[in-house]
C-alpha cells in the first residue's frame, strides 16, 4: 500500500466523521425544532401548566438547548447513551434488543439478496442481450416498482390469513429452532430481499457489462483465456469497486429504512422504535437510534469505498 | 349526622358481596374450563409503555393494570362501583371517607397488604413529579391516612358522593409502599408479570396467591400491533385471539370468518368545542347555528357506520341511568342553522376548523360539517394536524377545534371535569355558577332521585349553553377467535373495560394454531 492510497483512505474516513458529527447535530436540532416536548407525550391531555413545569424541571428539559446537547454527547463519550425521557429506563437498554432483531433481519436479508443479485447480475451481463437477460431485466425492474408494503400484505394474505402456512406476525421471541426461525422470517426476509435486490442486479449488471465490452477482456480473449478465469480473475477485480458500492448502499437501507415491514409484521426492530421516539419527542432515544443509522451508514459506505481505492490498479500495488 | 354506609345507602353496592369483581353469571352458566394461554392484541402500544398505575394512559397499559393491579374498588360493566381491596367504605357526611382492607391479601412478592401502601399508593399521585394522569383528582384529597393496618382515612376538600368511583379508576391502583421502580409490577391482581418489554410484549402468569376468584386462563400474553391492517390479519391467521379496536368496515367479513364480536356501548365521544371567549364562540347565535349544523344522523352512518349512538351536545351517554330523556333530541336543520349563523354575523366568513388524528375521527366529522355549511353558504377551512403534540398544542386553543373524551366513572366526574368553571379541561370556557352550584348539591345529596333530578338540569344546561357541540357517541369492538368465551360488552371500555382476563376462558375446540 502506497502513501497516496493511505492518504486516500485516511481522507475518507475523516470525510465519514464529519458526516457522523453533522448529522448528530442536525437531528438534535430538528428533534427539538417540533413542537412539543416529552412531557406531552406522558401527560397528554391531563397535562396541567403545574404538572407540565415539574415534569419539565425533572427531565432536565428546562435546561438551554445546548447544555442538554453537550450533557448527551459527554454522557456518549463515556459510553452513556442516556435514559428515556418516557420511562426512565436505559436507553441502551431499550435500544439492545431491537438492535439484535433488526440486525438479524438486516442480516438474513443480505445473506439471500447478496448471492442471489450478484449471481443474476453477473449471469445476465455475460449473456448480455439474450432472453435471459431481458427475463432478469423486466423481473427485477417490476419488483423495484412495486412498494414493499403491497408485497408485503399479499404475502401476508396469501401465506398467513388464506393459506395459514406462516405467520401474520414476526414473532422473534417465539423463534426456539431452525424450523421456526424460517417460518418467521420468511416473509419478511422474501421481502425485504425482493425489494433490495433490484439495485443491486442492475448495477452488478452495468458494472459487468462494461468491463467485460473492455478491450483487455477481448485481448484476454484471443489468448485463451477459459469462460471461468476470465470472469473470476480478469473482470470481476476491476468491476469490484462499484458492484461494493451498490451492495453497501442496498445494505445500509436494511437498517434503518424498513420501517414498513416492520409495520406489516409488527417486527420489533429498531426503526419503529426511532419512529415511536421522534412522535412522542424522546430526544435521547431518537439521538441514540440516529447514531446507530449513521454509523452504520458511514461504516458500509466506507468499506465499499477503502475497496474501490485498494482496487485500483494504483491501490494493488504494494 | 346520621351515620350511613354506603352499603345501605347506595343499591349499586349492595351485590358487591355477592358479586366478586369481574365473575359473571353469564361466565357461570356455559360451564368455563380453566388453563390455556390467550394471545390478545391491543391498538396501540410504544416504548412509553409503562406499568406505573399512576401514568397509565394508553389502552395496553390500562389492560396490564388490571393484569397485575388491583384497586380498592373496582367497576362492573355498567360502570357500577364494587369492593375490590376495600371491604368496607363508610362516611356520614361525604367528606371523611373510612375504609377497611380486604385481610389477607399478598402482594407479587409475598408481603400482606397494609394501610401503608394504600396510603402511599393515593398520596403518590399529589407528587407532580411522579407524572400522574389523575393528578387533579388526586388533590382533592386533602388527607390520607392510615388509622390502624387495615383502616384508611381520606378527608375530601368537598363532599363527594362519588368517591368510591374515583376509587375504581385504574390509575389509582394500589402498589407496595416505596415503590419507586415500576419495571417488576409489584401488586396484588390476579396474574404476576412474567416478561415485560415496552412496546414490544408482556407476558403474564396466573397468580395461584390471588384473593379473589382465580381467573380460568393460565397466562395471558399481550401484544400491540399498531397497525389496522396488521391487526386484522394476525387474528385471521390465528397468531392472536382477541383484538381490540376493530374497522368498523371489517366487523362483517369478521363475522362471515367465523369471528366474534364485542360491541361495547363507551362513553368516549369526539367533540367539537367552539370556545366561547374567541372571536366566534362569544356569539350564542354562532354555537347554537353550529349545533343545528352537526348532521348527526349522517355521521352516525358514514363516519362510524352505524357503530355508535346520537349525541345530544351534553356528555351522558344515553345507556346512563342518569340520562336525561327528556331533553329534546336536537337535529339536523340547515334553515335554522342559516337563520342563526347570519344574525351572528359570522356568515360570510371563513371559519377554520382544527381536526387531527388524534382526536378519534374527527377528520371525518370535520368534512362533514364543511360540507353541510357549504350548502348554505357558510365557508369553513378545515385544518388537519399531527397527532404528535396535539393535546397539547392545538387542544382547547382554537376557536373551533376537536377534543376526544373518554368516559368517566360517574356523571358527577364527567361534569366536574369537562364543565364546571375551574377546571382546566373546560373546553370550551363556559362558566356557568348556576351550574357549578348543582355540582355542588348532586356531589353532597343523599337522596338519588333528587341527584337524578340535578343531573337532568345540568345536562340540559350543558346542551344549550356550553361550546361543546357532541354530535355522537362512539362504541367500541373488540374481534375474537371462536374459541374464546366469556367476552361481553362493558361501558367501561374496549375489552371489557380492559379487564377481560378475569372472565374469559378457552373452549377446548380450539381453532388451528400456527
Amino acid at each position: 500500500m502506497n502513501s497516496q492510497t493511505l492518504k486516500l483512505i485516511g481522507r475518507r474516513f475523516f470525510a465519514a466523521a464529519m458526516s457522523l458529527i453533522f448529522v448528530i447535530v442536525t437531528v438534535f436540532a430538528i428533534t427539538n425544532v417540533l413542537p412539543g416536548d416529552a412531557t406531552d407525550a406522558v401527560l397528554g391531555q391531563g397535562a396541567t401548566p403545574q404538572a407540565v413545569a415539574v415534569m419539565r424541571h425533572d427531565l432536565g428539559l428546562d435546561r438551554s438547548v445546548f447544555f442538554r446537547f453537550w450533557f448527551w454527547l459527554w454522557g456518549v463519550l463515556h459510553g452513556d447513551f442516556g435514559h428515556s425521557l418516557l420511562n426512565g429506563l436505559s436507553v441502551a437498554d431499550a435500544i439492545g434488543p431491537r438492535l439484535h432483531n433488526s440486525l438479524l433481519l438486516a442480516g438474513a436479508s443480505a445473506a439471500v439478496s447478496v448471492p442471489v443479485s450478484l449471481f443474476l447480475g453477473i449471469t445476465s451481463a455475460i449473456w448480455k442481450d439474450t432472453v435471459y437477460d431481458r427475463v432478469v431485466s423486466i423481473m427485477t425492474l417490476g419488483m423495484v416498482s412495486v412498494p414493499e408494503f403491497v408485497i408485503a400484505t399479499m404475502a401476508v394474505y396469501v401465506f398467513a390469513v388464506r393459506l395459514h402456512l406462516l405467520p401474520a406476525l414476526a414473532d422473534v421471541g417465539s423463534v426456539h429452532s431452525l424450523r421456526q426461525f424460517l417460518s418467521v422470517f420468511f416473509m419478511p426476509v422474501a421481502s425485504l430481499a425482493l425489494v433490495t435486490l433490484a439495485q443491486m442486479v442492475r448495477m452488478t449488471r452495468a458494472a459487468m457489462a462494461d468491463t467485460l465490452s473492455a478491450p483487455y477482456i477481448e485481448m484476454a480473449l484471443l489468448k485463451g483465456v477459459g469462460p471461468i478465469r476470465l470472469i473470476l480473475v480478469h473482470a470481476i477485480p476491476n468491476a469490484i469497486g462499484p458492484i461494493v458500492n451498490a451492495v453497501a448502499l442496498s445494505l445500509s437501507s436494511l437498517l434503518g429504512g424498513v420501517v414498513v415491514i416492520e409495520v406489516v409484521f409488527t417486527y420489533p426492530g429498531i426503526s419503529g422504535l426511532m419512529v415511536d421516539a421522534v412522535s412522542s419527542r424522546d430526544v435521547p432515544t431518537v439521538q441514540a437510534c440516529a447514531l446507530v443509522f449513521c454509523v452504520t451508514y458511514l461504516f458500509l459506505t466506507t468499506f465499499a469505498d477503502v475497496v474501490t481505492i485498494l482496487s485500483l490498479p494504483r491501490g494493488r500495488k504494494a | 349526622m346520621q351515620a350511613a354506609s354506603v352499603l345501605h345507602r347506595r343499591s349499586v353496592l349492595k351485590g358487591a358481596g355477592l358479586l366478586v369483581a369481574g365473575m359473571t353469571s353469564q361466565s357461570v352458566k356455559a360451564a368455563p374450563v380453566s388453563g390455556g394461554h390467550l394471545k390478545v392484541a391491543g391498538a396501540v402500544g410504544s416504548a412509553s409503555e409503562t406499568l406505573d398505575p399512576a401514568r397509565q394512559s394508553m389502552a395496553t397499559d390500562y389492560i396490564r393494570g388490571h393484569l397485575f393491579y388491583d384497586g380498592l374498588i373496582s367497576l362492573d360493566d355498567r360502570l357500577n362501583p364494587h369492593f375490590a381491596l376495600a371491604e368496607a367504605l363508610d362516611s356520614n357526611d361525604f367528606l371523611t371517607w373510612q375504609i377497611r382492607l380486604r385481610r389477607n391479601v399478598q402482594f407479587h412478592d409475598g408481603t400482606a397488604l397494609t394501610a401503608d401502601d394504600v396510603v402511599f399508593s393515593l398520596r403518590r399521585h399529589q407528587d407532580p413529579g411522579v407524572g400522574s394522569q389523575q393528578y387533579a383528582l388526586a388533590r382533592t384529597m386533602q388527607s390520607v391516612r392510615a388509622v390502624s393496618p387495615v383502616l384508611v382515612e381520606i378527608v375530601l376538600d368537598a363532599p363527594n358522593s362519588d368517591f368510591p368511583a374515583i376509587l375504581g379508576i385504574s390509575n389509582f391502583a394500589i402498589v407496595k409502599a416505596g415503590t419507586t421502580d415500576f419495571k417488576v409490577p409489584n401488586g396484588t391482581g390476579p396474574f404476576r408479570c412474567q416478561e415485560f418489554t415496552p412496546g414490544i410484549r408482556t407476558v403474564a402468569v396466573r397468580n395461584s396467591e390471588f384473593w379473589g376468584e382465580r381467573p380460568y386462563l393460565e397466562s395471558v400474553e399481550l401484544i400491540a400491533i399498531p397497525d389496522e391492517m396488521a391487526r386484522h390479519n394476525a387474528l385471521m391467521s390465528g397468531d392472536v385471539d382477541l383484538i381490540a379496536t376493530v374497522n368498523p368496515r371489517l366487523v362483517q367479513m369478521l363475522k362471515q370468518g367465523g369471528f366474534g364480536i364485542v360491541e361495547s356501548p363507551v362513553g368516549t365521544y369526539t367533540d367539537l368545542s367552539i370556545r366561547l371567549d374567541q372571536r366566534y364562540g362569544r356569539s350564542p347565535d354562532f354555537v347554537e347555528g353550529i349545533k343545528f349544523l352537526l348532521n348527526r344522523e349522517q355521521i352516525r352512518h358514514s363516519v362510524f357506520l352505524g357503530f355508535s349512538r346520537v349525541g345530544n351536545d351534553q356528555p351522558i351517554p344515553p345507556e346512563s341511568p342518569y340520562f336525561n330523556h327528556q331533553l329534546p333530541q336536537r337535529s339536523y336543520d340547515p334553515d335554522k342553522a342559516q337563520f342563526l349563523l347570519k344574525r351572528s354575523g359570522f356568515l360570510g366568513e371563513t371559519i377554520p376548523l382544527v381536526c387531527s388524528p388524534a382526536a378519534l375521527a374527527s377528520v371525518d366529522i370535520a368534512v362533514v360539517l364543511q360540507y353541510a355549511a357549504s350548502q348554505i353558504g357558510q365557508k369553513m377551512a378545515v385544518h388537519r394536524v399531527p397527532a404528535d403534540g396535539y393535546w397539547t398544542q392545538y387542544w382547547m386553543k382554537a376557536p373551533l377545534g376537536f377534543g376526544n373524551i373518554n368516559p368517566r366513572p360517574a356523571p358527577s366526574l364527567t361534569f366536574e371535569l369537562g364543565f364546571a368553571s375551574t377546571s382546566p379541561w373546560n373546553e370550551s370556557r363556559w362558566r356557568n355558577s348556576h351550574f357549578d352550584s348543582l355540582l355542588r348539591d348532586a356531589k353532597s345529596t343523599r337522596d338519588n332521585s333528587r341527584k337524578r333530578q340535578l343531573y337532568w338540569d345540568m345536562q340540559e344546561l350543558v346542551s344549550s349553553g356550553s361550546g361543546v357541540c357532541i354530535p355522537n357517541f362512539t362504541n367500541s369492538l373488540d374481534a375474537y377467535a371462536p374459541h374464546v368465551c366469556g367476552l361481553r360488552p362493558s361501558q367501561a371500555g374496549q375489552l371489557m373495560g380492559y379487564d377481560f382476563a378475569r372472565s374469559v376462558w378457552l373452549n377446548e375446540n380450539r381453532g388451528k394454531k400456527v
